[in-house]
């Protein structure tokens, strides 16, 4: 492993800063200008997404056709999904990943930095074109987010440009990932041994592996659905000896996995978190390890659980019922092993911790609900219904958002050396907690009753229960505008209270990270530390 | 290799952005060509020459830094790290294809069939519809076909392919032992049966679409069929390129016993493209 870092500069010697003014933000291959692109593009694309959110509680507010036309409300759910998990999810952690796994191993930077810018301007463009349909003729894709054939191919001239705008993202998620593996890999810390890392390195690791399986496959996909209908295939065609319920397998075989690139982050987030708060090391680091490496396993093995009412044949049923079933194993590992780790601990709930306790509880609610509908035959009651928009939206806002939450509140302080507003964080966590929950409880209520999903209009014994969620989701949305003003008013100076290095109280004894200045400099780990703290395991 | 112990960590980059560029520029000239629209083309090209530049001016840039020494091991175990990774995710990608193939020819085709949970389809949609590989489906979308056997020449380019792999080897040997006349002639014979390969594979097209009926639109068996041959052409085109640039390299004197990574990135990527036509070779020609 290397000492310092080379300073090869043909043109300026002696140029350690960034460069001056915006050209910096994009040419630039420091991994932390690149996680700071990544965070702020997922912050935009969130409130992007969620105005579109909004929309759809809007229309369904009260039955009866309001605001929108059924095809626009159609586009709207589509868009909405694609651009919170391609846009804001997916790029936080990446954002996440950027500023600090380099300086929880000890790195001097990411191992392949202009890759990493490349990784980020694809995604933009990714993110791009596939906002572009949106003012085509024939609206953005209306076809749902899987972009089943053959109703995804009645799209109008967006399709193609929704089509390469998966390839872009994939490209740009290939590239992030194999970057993040080879920096893991390859630019630790001596002393960093693979069983020191911090979880949320850990999770990220095996996240990138996922990453790296299931893009191509999604690209595969869309390019067949691309063939399908400029070219003359006949991939999801019977007539032509093809299948759709084919095209539903493969984009499963990417979609079930991809939802956990969305919440293992999530965990090692949470992981990191919880134990500095409550001041104990996490309970059963290695379970933790090795929890984490059994759900990305099984959820190679479990895809047609999204597709138990197409008509498999019953053995497909039993089999990917009970494969299912298992993952609530590894899962039931993590749970219990943070309320663990707060047992007994010598607690304290700052914002971080707040959205921390939050996910472990909200999210145990959203297994379970998974856990209901792995069991083939109840599924064909909630298939397609609002029980399953609740269920996972339970495992991606309070879990995944508000971990994305937490971890803002937890590093901000590091990345700009000002404190936060703790009451108005606390206000921001407490409406968002108990709005969330207003939001996507009663839809269970509603799925369970028989709602379908994805109409704009309803029968009317569904009102109440909608109008509730509606305001649920009003408050909620409103609420995130709080995060914004934080956000802006750390940067800003925050309190005035300027924060120290270890930010939170034995915080250096947990994560490297905290050993260095707040803010850190431009190039942190020039050399590698000689000693890695061992409080987190 | 470098005596040099740092870690090479560049501080501005614009080719990445040069890059994205040209890639969005193409493809969206692409779906406004598939959309019908005239200039669709033209940004597709405009797109395309912006990508070629950048990978050319990437790629220099990185041998200029290789050559003059400021990657050290370390950075090499990087570079091959994110090699291998990348040829796991073209791994990934030629699955889905793979799968397709199987798919449809053990479970969805004999569905139609009437076998297992197709019984109602069969009696319903296509009472007449014989489920035999190879088909175009009950519709007998694309007319008749004749499908391609696997002992002409298909035969013929695995044996090129697999002698490629050989004379690739054989090159890198000549540059382990600092013989330089091998690893050029190896090189050269290399690209030279890597470009061999996909003639034949043009030729075979031609003779797909003029003489046996068989075009990407004959139903399923034509959809798979040059869907994985023509995804494993197209990589097979991009290999050869790769190995043209490292004899290129070669021949200017570039690349130590001890530090040769775009030789080793080369070589790998060719060995895959091959391992890939075996796959192809006895699922799509010979089964």
């Amino acid at each position: 492993m290397s000492a310092v870092v080379a300073e090869h500069e043909h043109d300026e010697h002696h140029d350690h800063g960034p460069q001056k003014g915006l050209l910096r933000w994009v040419i630039t291959t420091n991994h932390k200008d690149i996680g700071t692109l990544y965070l702020v593009f997922s912050l935009a694309m969130f409130f992007i997404g969620g105005a579109m959110a909004m929309i759809i509680r809007a229309e369904l507010f009260e039955p009866g056709m309001q605001f929108v036309d059924p095809q626009f409300f159609n586009s709207m759910t589509t868009m909405h999904a694609l651009v919170m998990v391609f846009g804001a999810v997916m790029p936080a952690f990446v954002g996440l990943a950027n500023w600090m796994i380099p300086m929880m191993i000890g790195a001097p930077d990411m191992a392949l930095p202009r890759m990493n810018n490349m990784s980020f301007w694809m995604l933009v463009a990714g993110v791009l074109l596939l906002a572009s349909t949106l003012f085509m003729e024939g609206g953005a894709p209306a076809s749902g987010w899987t972009l089943y054939p053959p109703l995804v191919l009645q799209t109008g001239a967006a399709l193609p440009f929704a089509i390469f705008s998966v390839h872009l993202l994939g490209i740009s998620s290939i590239m992030g990932a194999i970057n993040i593996i080879a920096t893991i890999f390859n630019m630790r810390a001596p002393a960093m041994t693979l069983m020191k890392m911090p979880l949320f390195v850990w999770t990220w690791l095996i996240t990138a592996f996922l990453l790296i399986a299931i893009m191509p496959v999604f690209a595969g996909a869309v390019t067949m659905l691309l063939t399908d209908r400029f070219f003359d295939t006949s991939f999801f065609d019977a007539a032509g000896g093809g299948d759709p319920v084919l095209y539903q397998h493969i984009f499963w075989f990417f979609g079930h996995p991809e939802v956990y690139v969305m919440i293992l982050p999530t965990f090692g987030v949470a992981s990191t978190i919880i134990p500095v708060f409550a001041r104990k090391p996490l309970f059963g680091y290695s379970s933790m390890v090795y929890a984490t490496a059994s759900i990305a396993f099984l959820s190679f093995i479990v895809w047609a659980h999204h597709m138990f009412t197409v008509g498999m044949p019953v053995a497909g049923e039993l089999y990917f019922m009970y494969a299912t079933m298992l993952i609530a194993i590894p899962t039931g590992v993590k749970v219990f092993n943070w309320t663990a780790t707060m047992w007994k601990g010598s607690m304290t709930f700052e914002t971080p911790m707040l959205f921390s306790i939050a996910f472990v509880v909200l999210f145990t609610i959203g297994g379970f609900t998974g856990l209901m509908m792995s069991i083939a035959p109840s599924d064909f009651q909630y298939h397609d219904t609002y029980f399953i928009v609740a269920h996972f939206h339970y495992t991606l806002v309070p879990a995944s958002v508000f971990i994305l939450m937490a971890a803002g509140y937890y590093w901000l302080p590091k990345w700009t050396g000002n404190m936060y507003n703790e009451r108005i964080g606390k206000l921001h966590f407490w409406l968002s907690a108990v709005s969330v929950n207003i939001l996507f409880f009663p839809q269970h209520f509603l799925g369970l009753a028989g709602m379908p999903r994805r109409i704009p209009d309803y029968a009317v014994q569904f009102a109440d229960w909608n109008m509730i969620s509606s305001i649920g989701g009003f408050i909620f949305g409103i609420s995130q505008l709080l995060f914004l003003y934080i956000v802006i008013d750390t940067i800003k100076g925050g309190t005035g209270e300027k924060a120290t290095d270890e930010v939170w109280e034995d915080a250096h004894k947990h994560g490297l990270e905290w050993t260095l200045p707040s803010p850190p400099p431009y190039h942190t780990f020039t050399t590698p530390p000689a000693t890695v703290p061992t409080e987190h395991i | 290799m470098s005596t040099n112990n740092a870690y090479y960590v560049p501080h501005k980059a614009t080719w990445p952005v040069v890059g994205t560029a040209g890639l969005v520029i193409m493809l969206a000239g692409f779906a406004n060509h598939l959309n019908g629209s005239p200039m669709g083309s033209a940004w597709m090209i405009l797109g395309l020459v912006v990508f070629i530049i950048m990978l050319t001016g990437w790629f220099t840039l990185q041998a200029g830094e290789s050559e003059s020494g400021m990657y050290n091991t370390q950075v090499g175990i990087s570079y091959r790290m994110g090699m291998m990774w990348f040829i796991f995710s073209e791994i990934m990608f030629f699955g889905v294809f793979f799968g397709t193939l199987w798919y449809t020819r053990n479970l969805s085709v004999p569905w139609l069939g009437g076998e297992g949970i197709g019984q109602a389809t069969k009696e319903l949609l296509w009472p007449s519809f014989d489920a035999v590989w190879p088909t175009n489906g009950p519709a007998n979308v694309g007319g008749e076909f004749e499908p391609m056997g696997a002992w002409g020449l298909p035969f013929l380019n695995t044996l090129i392919l697999l002698t490629s792999g050989v004379t690739c080897t054989w090159a890198h040997h000549g540059l382990l032992a600092k013989k330089r006349d091998q690893l050029i002639k190896g090189l050269v014979a290399t690209v030279a049966l890597g470009f061999l390969f996909v003639a034949c594979q043009a030729y075979e097209y031609h003779e797909a679409y003029s003489e046996m009926g068989l075009t990407l639109g004959s139903g399923i068996y034509g959809s798979t069929f040059f869907m994985l041959t023509g995804f494993h052409g197209f990589h097979v085109c991009v290999g050869a390129i790769i190995l043209s640039v490292v004899l290129f390299r070669s021949w200017r004197g570039h690349f130590k016993p001890e530090n040769h990574f775009a030789f080793e990135a080369a070589a790998w990527y060719w060995h895959f493209v091959d391992v890939v036509w075996l796959g192809l070779f006895v699922f799509v020609y010979l089964m």
